[in-house]
């Protein structure tokens, strides 16, 4: 909706057209939103996992045999991106205050533990002596974490995008719903991330 | 041409492989890309109109919505020059769509089209939930809005959280067929139960999905042409939440014969859900009691659709109890039932919408005698196609067959079907001439040719591309009523006030 197409004087006696300044901002609303749907859809998954695993039995349910996840490797890079939602959130509390340079910081900062993230995520992948087509364990092993992975993907680049933007100085004080919109997304992913690995690696 | 392959017994006009793809695709098109895209489309242009806003929130989000739509349905159609479309049906069950079963290519692209398609449907919604809370005239409180609001609310909602489950299923689906996945494959330790878990936890609120903006339309249409306000606007507008809620508890009433599921809970959930439509109903019949009726097209299909839902809702009821779901589980009993409620239920609906919302789309007329032919035509083709249906199931004929025995006796009541169905395709030809013609010459409509209650009556027609060069204040669900008949009441509760003026005295005299 741009300002061209509301009316320029709404007619007399009436209140104007609403813009509805006050709550959430509308992008956020929308944001928030499609996370719900991107929640039921992980959900979805993680509804295969269990399946699977209640099927198989929990007492036989482990890589094909000769094999075995990679616990140290998938524990540091669970670090590597709690990490990330706490240098995203210093770049949002920044930005609140005013302060483009620090945001452009920390947003830097996030973006490379991302990419460490999903480099160390390839690694184990070439490492672990499985596939997706090696039984239902390897199948909801990579769905699972293969499409979080695309989902830290997608967030990097957000925050690629965030980047650019912060660089031309299109971010204020008053003026950064896009940060605060990736933000939360990126949070999302993390939190995503906590509960794969807990299902996975924990509770095994 | 499903009905006419099944005319008589004996395999005339196709083969076993066509008539798969045939009744795969049409529940896919109908489902998918023709009941749920024209109803958000009329939701998309008639939900800012109703509200008093501009445009949608998100207008670039809407149009990406609107193209990955024909995209995801060229790519479903695409099948058939690939060695044939999906022939699985629309609820595509494993293990029948496994590579070894179906190794077309043609099944995987209807999982990538109906994932666009999805896709669409998950941005459309984040777009009408947005719509409606942000982008409200001041004034219009939750509770003054259009009943069609609140039921594309409640839908968005619903395919907010029902469609990425679909969506994590058919990823689920591609990677068993192509990457060697074993999801549903139980050799190796996958459950082919769990597409249908995936599929009807889904399948269920979809069907919410695509009754309520129905349901929507025809508690617009009641009220303004029986000249009352719908009776019991709050337990309308509760009873769609509750059947939102319900619709999430029951999704195995489709799997009672699988063996697999907890009958009790599900049958008791799906009798549960007859409660809230019964009070739907009631709120309809309510309407029209004592109102001053007009028998517009559009309003002959809101009482088509009041008609035929409840049969289609009395043989649902009689479909969550398990024992006659056992006996007529996969029967033409269940192909009636689901006709009934998604033909006789949402497209009446879509053709009430039509006719009563045509006038504000163009600025003219559809012409009333030639609607009246296509309602009489399509209502009586209906009832003859699909009321057979339900004795066919009873007595045993299973549905997505191609032929049957000549003894089996089923013979005389599918050529009734037949007949019902070729009388429903020829009633869109005076539809479509009543459309074409009307759009050229019509009579102009005015701003409010029916003397509506909600907003979009309050701007032009067709309205300019902001909506509205003014609103009219908001004091109630119906400010365009009380605009032009205004009483200095609250409006809080309207209930019939211009047919039993309250006497003030009296009234006073009531409240000590």
């Amino acid at each position: 909706m741009t300002a061209g197409t509301l009316p320029a004087q709404p007619a007399e006696g009436h209140e104007p057209i609403p813009t509805h300044a006050t709550g959430m901002p509308t992008p956020m609303v929308g944001m928030l939103l499609f996370i719900a749907s991107e929640v039921m859809f992980f959900g979805g998954l993680f509804a295969t996992y269990f399946n699977a695993r209640a099927s198989v039995g929990p007492d036989n349910w482990h890589p094909p045999s000769g094999t075995e996840l990679d616990l140290p490797l998938a524990a540091v890079l669970t670090a590597i991106l709690v990490a990330s939602s706490f240098t995203m959130q210093f770049g949002v509390w920044a930005i609140r205050r005013g302060d483009t340079g620090k945001l452009k910081l920390w947003t830097a900062i996030t973006l490379g533990l991302g990419i460490l993230f999903l480099s160390g995520q390839l690694y184990d992948y070439s490492e672990l002596g499985f596939g997706i087509s090696d039984g239902v364990f390897g199948t909801v092993f990579y769905t699972l974490t293969g499409f979080h992975g695309a989902h830290v993907f997608g967030g990097a680049v957000g925050l690629t995008i965030l980047l650019a933007r912060a660089t031309r100085g299109q971010f204020s004080a008053h003026n950064h719903v896009a940060v605060e919109a990736v933000s939360i997304y990126w949070h999302f992913v993390d939190v995503v991330w906590i509960a794969v690995f807990s299902t996975i690696y924990l509770l095994g | 041409m499903v009905r006419s392959e099944l005319a008589v017994p004996g395999l005339q006009l196709v083969d076993q492989d066509t008539f798969n793809q045939a009744f795969t695709m049409h529940g896919t098109i109908m489902l998918f890309l023709f009941i749920i895209p024209t109803l958000s489309g009329f939701a998309n242009y008639i939900v800012p109109l109703q509200l008093g806003a501009p445009d949608m929130a998100f207008p670039r989000i809407n149009a990406l919505s609107f193209w990955l739509l024909p995209l995801g349905g060229l790519l479903i159609f695409s099948g058939y020059l690939f060695g044939g479309a999906a022939a699985e049906g629309w609820t595509s069950y494993a293990p029948l769509t496994a590579k070894e079963h179906s190794p077309g290519v043609g099944t995987d692209l209807w999982i990538i089209g109906l994932t666009l398609v999805g896709t669409a449907s998950i941005l459309g919604a984040v777009n009408f939930i947005t719509t409606i809370f942000k982008m409200r005239a001041p004034g219009m409180t939750l509770f003054r809005m259009p009943i069609f609001v609140w039921t594309v609310l409640v839908t968005a909602v619903l395919i907010l959280l029902a469609t990425p489950v679909l969506t994590a299923g058919l990823i689920a689906l591609f990677i068993d067929r192509n990457y060697g996945g074993s999801f549903f494959d139980p050799s190796v330790g996958g459950n082919p139960i769990l597409w249908q878990h995936i599929f009807w936890f889904f399948g269920h609120p979809e069907v919410y999905i695509v009754i309520l903006p129905a349901m929507g339309v025809v508690s617009e249409v009641l009220p303004v042409f029986s000249r009352k306000p719908l009776f019991g606007y709050k337990a309308f507008v509760f009873a769609t939440i509750a059947i939102g809620l319900l619709s999430w508890t029951v999704w195995a009433h489709h799997m009672f014969t699988t063996g697999a599921v907890f009958l009790p809970f599900f049958s008791f959930m799906t009798a549960l859900i007859a409660i809230p439509t019964g009070i739907k109903m009631f709120n309809w019949l309510g309407t029209l009691y004592r109102g001053k009726i007009t028998l517009t097209t559009a309003m002959l299909f809101a009482l088509g659709f009041i008609a035929m839902f409840l049969i289609g809702g009395i043989s649902g009821v009689m479909l969550a109890s398990p024992p006659i779901d056992f006996h007529v589980q996969d029967t033409y009993f269940v192909v009636a039932h689901l006709h009934y409620v998604f033909f006789g239920g949402a497209v009446f609906g879509v053709f009430a919408a039509t006719y009563y919302w045509f006038p504000k789309m163009t600025g003219r007329m559809l012409n009333e005698p030639l609607g009246k032919v296509h309602f009489w035509m399509h209502f009586i083709g209906f009832n003859l196609a699909f009321f057979p249906m339900h004795q066919l199931g009873l007595s045993g004929m299973p549905r997505r067959i191609s032929d049957y025995s000549p003894d089996s006796g089923w013979m005389y009541l599918n050529i009734v079907s037949t007949v019902g169905a070729f009388l429903i395709a020829a009633s869109i030809i005076p539809f479509l001439i009543n459309v074409i013609s009307s759009l050229i010459n019509g009579e102009p409509a005015g701003d409010d040719p029916w003397e509506g209650n909600t907003l979009e009556w309050a701007t032009t027609s067709p309205p300019p591309p902001y909506n509205f060069d003014k609103l009219p204040p908001i004091h109630s669900e119906r400010p365009l009523f009380f605009l032009t008949h205004g009483h200095g009441h609250a409006a809080e509760h309207p209930d019939d006030l211009e047919e039993h003026p309250v006497d003030d005295a009296e009234h006073r005299e009531g409240l000590v």
